[in-house]
Order: C-alpha cells, then sequence, then structure tokens
C-alpha cells in the first residue's frame, strides 16, 4: 500500500520537535537597541508568533535565530545545543521570506530540491521528496514552472515547501504574508497552521498584523523596544493585556476617563473589576474593548455619561462598528450587524460597559484610541 | 435589433474615430521620424565602410576592380605559421584569458560588496573606473616598468591580459552591475544560506546564473575591446591582432591592403561578437 504524501512527509519529520530556548539575547546597531536582554523559549512543535511594531525587534530576534545576524550576548539554543555561533548555513533550519525568495533560474522543483541537493541526497530520491513537498502545499502540477510563472502566493508556498524540505528543526517565518492580497493571504495562512501542525515543528511566526497572529499560534509574544511586553495564548493576549501598550496594540480600545476605588473602577457610572487589583485609588483612563460596549435594554434613561448620538455605523459583516458622541467623548462599539441595523447616523443610543476586567493607564487624555486598527 | 445597433454604433465610432486617426497619424510621424534617424546614423557609419571597401577593391588603373589588396593578406607570410593566423589566435587567446580573469576577479568582488561591505561599494565603482580617466600612453608609461620585467621571462603577447583586465574594468563593471541590480541579492542568498549553502556556492550557483545577461554583456564588451586594441600592443612590442595588420599594410607597397586589413578586422570581430550574442541569448530562450 502507497502512503500519500502528507504521510511521508510526516514520517520523515517524525524525529521529536525540538526545544528553542533564547537566553538574554541582545543586538545594538550603532547606538539603537533593536533586542534587549530577550528570553523567549519556544515549546516543541509550537508556533510563536511575534507581533509588535516597526522597529520592535521581532525581525531581529528571528534573523538572530536564524544564524542571518550575530548576537552581541546572550545565547541561542536549539534542542539542548548552543547554536549562537553556529552559521546559519550549519543551523538546519528552513526559513520563508517576506519577499518572494525563489531562485529564479530555477524551476519550482529545481528551488524545493536545492537544499536536499547541497546535503548530497541522491536524485532520484530528492525529486520524489521535491514533489511530496510540493503535493503538500498544493503546487505539484507546477513543478516545472519557473518562479515568473507563478502567483505572489503560489510562490510564497514553494518556498514554504523548499523550507521544509530539509526537514529543518525550526521553521522561520518572517512576514511571509505581507506582500499577498487579504484573501490569498487568508488562505495561505490557514494552509501554514494546517503544515505546520501536520509536520509537527517548532515554528517562529513574525508578523505585524494581529489578526494573522492571533488566528495562527499557540501563543502570541507582542514586542515592544526590543523586549517583549506579554507572551501568552492569543485569547489571553486580547482579553486579558498584560499592559496598556499590549491593550492598545492588540485589537481596539477606548480611553475612557475613570475613577480606581477599592480594586475596580468606575468608568461613565458603569463600576468594572481592575487586571491589576492593587491599582492605587485615584483617576486613570481605562481601556474599554469596543466589544465590552453593549445596547442599554430597553427603559434606560434618555440622558446619562453613556447616552450619545451615533455618528459613523462601519458595517465588518457580521458585525458593524458604531462611533457614538457622547458629548465630552467619543465611543466605539461593535455590535452585531442585525443590532446595528436599527441605528443610523444621528440616531440617540443609550449604551453601557460589560464588566470584563480592564486595564488602566494613568495617562490624563482619554480619548478613543484606534491604535489596533492600523497594524 | 439592425436599427438599435446602428444608433448604438454611429455615437461610439465618431469620437474614439478620431483619437484613432490622430494615434495614427503620431504614429507615422514617429515612424517616419525613426526611419530618417535609422538612416542617418546608419549612412555616418556605412559611408566610410563602404569608401573603405571600395578602396580595397580599387584596382591598378583609378576607376576599375581588383582583389588584388585581398590576395595580399592571405598570401603575406612570415616566417613559420603565416602571422596573420598566429596574431588571431593569439588575440583569441588574450581576448579568453581576460575575460575570464576579469570575470574571476570582479563577479566575486561585485557580489561580496552587496552582500557584505556595502560601504566599500563607492570606493569599488571609483577604481573600476578610473581607467577610463587614463589615457593609454599613460598606462604604457606607467606599467612599462613592470612589462619590462614580465619581458625577461616571456615574451608571449599573452602577458597582455593584465593590462587589459585593467582596460575593460569600467565597461564589464558597469555591465556587471547592472545584471546585479536586477536581482534581490540579499534575499536570495539569505535563502540559499537558510538552505545550507556556503557563500561559494551562494556565489556561484545561486547570484551569477542570475546575472547570466550582466556577464555576457561585460564578457562582449571585454572580447570586443582585446579584439580592437591596438596602442598599448604596439607600444610595449608585442603582436596582436591589430599590430598585424598593421604590420601587413606598411610592408606591402598596395595602399589598399591597409583597407582591405582593416575591413577584414572589423568583419572578424563583428562575425564572432554575433556568435557569442547569439549563443548567450540562445540559451536564455531555452530556459524560458
Amino acid at each position: 500500500m502507497t502512503s500519500s504524501p502528507v504521510t511521508r512527509v510526516r514520517d520523515r519529520a517524525a524525529r521529536d520537535a525540538v526545544e528553542v530556548r533564547l537566553e538574554g539575547l541582545s543586538r545594538h546597531y550603532g547606538s539603537v537597541v533593536a533586542l534587549d536582554r530577550l528570553d523567549l523559549t519556544l515549546e516543541p512543535g509550537q508556533l510563536i508568533a511575534l507581533l509588535g511594531p516597526s522597529g520592535c525587534g521581532k525581525t531581529t530576534t528571528l534573523r538572530l535565530l536564524a544564524g542571518l545576524e550575530d548576537a552581541d550576548a546572550g545565547r541561542i539554543i536549539v534542542g539542548g545545543r548552543d547554536m549562537t555561533h553556529i552559521p546559519a548555513n550549519k543551523r538546519d533550519m528552513g526559513m520563508v521570506f517576506q519577499a518572494y525568495s525563489l531562485f529564479p533560474h530555477m524551476t519550482v522543483r529545481q528551488n524545493v530540491a536545492f537544499g536536499l541537493r547541497l546535503r548530497r541526497v541522491g536524485a532520484a530520491e530528492r525529486d520524489r521528496r521535491a514533489i511530496d513537498m510540493l503535493e503538500l502545499v498544493g503546487l505539484a502540477e507546477h513543478a516545472t514552472r519557473y518562479p515568473h510563472q507563478l502567483s505572489g502566493g503560489q510562490q510564497q508556498r514553494v518556498a514554504l515547501a523548499r523550507a521544509l524540505a530539509i526537514e529543518p528543526q525550526v521553521l522561520l517565518l518572517d512576514e511571509p504574508l505581507s506582500a499577498l492580497d487579504a484573501k490569498v493571504r487568508a488562505q495561505l495562512r490557514d494552509e501554514i497552521r494546517r503544515i505546520q501542525l501536520e509536520v509537527g515543528i517548532t515554528t517562529l511566526f513574525v508578523t505585524h498584523d494581529q489578526e494573522e497572529a492571533l488566528a495562527i499560534a499557540d501563543r502570541v509574544g507582542v514586542m515592544r523596544d526590543g523586549h517583549l511586553e506579554q507572551l501568552a495564548a492569543p485569547t489571553e493576549v486580547y482579553s486579558r493585556p498584560a499592559t496598556s501598550f499590549v491593550a492598545e496594540f492588540v485589537g481596539l480600545s477606548n480611553r475612557l476617563a475613570g475613577d480606581v476605588r477599592d480594586g475596580s473602577v468606575i468608568v461613565r457610572g458603569c463600576t468594572l473589576p481592575l487586571v491589576e487589583q492593587d491599582t492605587p485609588n485615584g483617576q486613570v483612563v481605562a481601556l474599554v474593548r469596543p466589544e465590552a460596549v453593549t445596547m442599554a435594554s430597553a427603559g434606560a434613561p434618555e440622558s446619562g455619561p453613556l447616552v450619545g448620538t451615533v455618528i459613523a455605523v462601519t458595517f465588518l459583516g457580521a458585525t458593524s462598528r458604531v462611533t457614538v458622541d457622547l458629548g465630552d467623548a467619543r465611543i466605539l462599539a461593535q455590535f452585531s450587524t442585525a443590532d446595528a441595523a436599527a441605528l443610523s447616523a444621528g440616531s440617540r443610543v443609550a449604551l453601557t460597559i460589560r464588566p470584563d476586567p480592564v486595564l488602566v493607564s494613568a495617562s490624563s487624555d482619554p480619548a478613543v484610541s484606534v491604535a489596533g486598527e492600523e497594524a | 435589433m439592425a436599427a438599435l445597433t446602428s444608433v448604438g454604433e454611429t455615437p461610439l465610432a465618431a469620437p474614439a474615430g478620431r483619437p484613432r486617426g490622430m494615434q495614427a497619424g503620431r504614429r507615422r510621424r514617429l515612424n517616419a521620424f525613426r526611419y530618417v534617424v535609422f538612416t542617418l546614423f546608419g549612412a555616418f557609419f556605412l559611408i566610410p565602410l563602404l569608401a573603405m571597401l571600395r578602396f580595397s577593391l580599387e584596382g591598378a588603373k583609378l576607376g576599375t576592380w581588383s582583389l588584388s589588396a585581398w590576395r595580399q593578406i592571405a598570401s603575406y607570410q612570415g616566417s613559420g605559421i603565416p602571422p596573420l593566423l598566429s596574431s588571431i589566435e593569439i588575440t583569441l587567446e588574450l581576448a579568453v584569458i581576460t575575460c575570464a580573469v576579469m570575470l574571476v576577479l570582479l563577479v566575486p568582488t561585485m557580489i561580496w560588496v552587496q552582500l557584505r561591505v556595502r560601504w566599500l561599494a563607492r570606493t569599488i565603482e571609483v577604481l573600476c573606473l578610473l581607467p577610463l580617466t587614463i589615457p593609454a600612453i599613460v598606462l604604457v608609461v606607467g606599467l612599462g616598468e613592470i612589462y619590462n620585467r614580465i619581458q625577461r621571462f616571456s615574451l608571449s603577447a599573452l602577458m597582455l591580459f593584465f593590462i587589459y583586465v585593467i582596460l575593460a574594468l569600467p565597461y564589464a563593471y558597469r555591465a556587471l552591475a547592472a545584471g546585479l541590480s536586477g536581482i534581490d541579492v540579499k534575499t536570495l542568498s539569505e535563502a540559499a544560506r537558510s538552505l545550507g549553502a556556503s557563500w561559494f556556492t551562494v556565489i556561484v550557483r545561486v547570484i551569477a546564473p542570475n546575472m547570466r545577461q550582466g556577464i555576457l554583456n561585460a564578457v562582449l564588451l571585454t572580447f570586443s575591446l582585446v579584439l580592437g586594441e591596438f596602442t598599448i600592443a604596439y607600444l610595449l612590442l608585442y603582436t596582436n591582432l591589430q599590430v598585424e595588420l598593421y604590420s601587413i599594410s606598411r610592408n606591402t607597397p598596395n595602399a589598399g591592403v591597409l583597407f582591405s586589413t582593416s575591413i577584414a578586422a572589423l568583419l572578424f570581430a563583428f562575425v564572432l561578437l554575433m556568435i557569442l550574442s547569439y549563443a548567450g541569448r540562445g540559451r536564455r530562450r531555452s530556459r524560458g
């Protein structure tokens, strides 16, 4: 009985997935600190997405792990072996780049087989494994084409097949989807996750797209100024952000003035629990998710701190985002499209805030934050 | 239906027709301009060549035709191997050696500079373009001492490759730089490195094949430079094709020989460069 290409690939990758440990990793570019004593552990077979704004150090982390740059300090341990000073070509790591990186003078099959050729795998075995990998990414019928004859999405899939063909210990993905259009991006994102789970390889995925990171990763690391702000499961990063930076970077947040009193914060008449219970009493800015803002039940008062005029309704598919002017502030709310159907610009609406734990910051400039929207 | 179609088509045809007519007129004028420019430039290059050809075919009496000037090239004999044949051979060898040395020196250097020491790129460019600004006679004087020493060990004209590599540097550098600019050297090399390639493999098997057009252009330019070089070989007392042709024309009483040899040399270089160019293009097509 012949096995499927997926089974063959999985069987070949069956050697145990490895743990990757970055210990106190630092990197400076002149006076700029790109990475500041970063500690990060990737459990065997886990996919960690590093997320953060430009210049936060996520790509530097990946390049140091790949051996494409040298660390100023710290250690890189892969499968218990110190790789800090091992050159890139001896690290046994597959990498997919942001830019299209297929070798233009080689066919798709030759590209995938390139790493195997360097490892002196026999021609027949090399071709068979290349075709297996291409079947894994659904491009076996394009084996004889040249890269310029493929679309961007297909090129990145071939690049993934090429990276996996050498059966690396670790898979490194450096914003592989950022050059693709939205639809192909979502498809390929799911495909990367499927393949990663099938092959069971320890993977580091770098992106600036929060949706991508939250959708694909076992754990998400949010980076800022060369260090990790939070490393946790996607749901935890979103619902229990460790810092106000994470709260603002991941998803949208309303910044509303609040008053901390004995472990909870009062925001526009609603009492909300605090993520950090030991926050001292006083005036703060509370970070409230749009989906925590709901419509008040029928019979709510005609006026109050959470009654306002709808400025805009943005259709997002299953949900709609509603911007409401409260007089002294604006608030973003996210309703189901069915609920939002009754609203239009100029409608009066009464809101309430669901008592989810919120983060507070000391900033004295409350306003609707859209920091997460651009990411 | 017919009425509807005709009503619908007429107004569409009228506005579309005028710009199309204007475009056709503009295209005709552009084509005419191209033909005029092409004819003028063609005449500029071809009339002297045709005049040379006519002079080389001039008979003993003015206005008559004769092949004697061409026959004298073929019948010109020195001692041993006919010197013309030997000079062709040595010039071709010289061209091959010069191209090889130039490629071995320049291709890895330029790739390495692009990959690892980008800050050196400007310096390398200036160094490579420098020979353009140095007259041949200055080069000969400057390198004369070195060649005096070389001549103690070898009198072969092949020794000229050293100075020819210097002469070819500006042209080869420009051609290779153009080839290099068309590829993402950093990403390709990092991809190859991550797959296990050594730096040597990166240069030879990944980057160089992708700059083949640039390499081919550099080879063509270097080849044509070596085929046409006279001054330095003559001043350093070496005999290459051009020096030999000059010598033939000087040693025969028929002035037409000067022109027959010049045209023969031009044709020789032209055919050779065409072969090289088509060989490169043929390989490119077969790939795509």
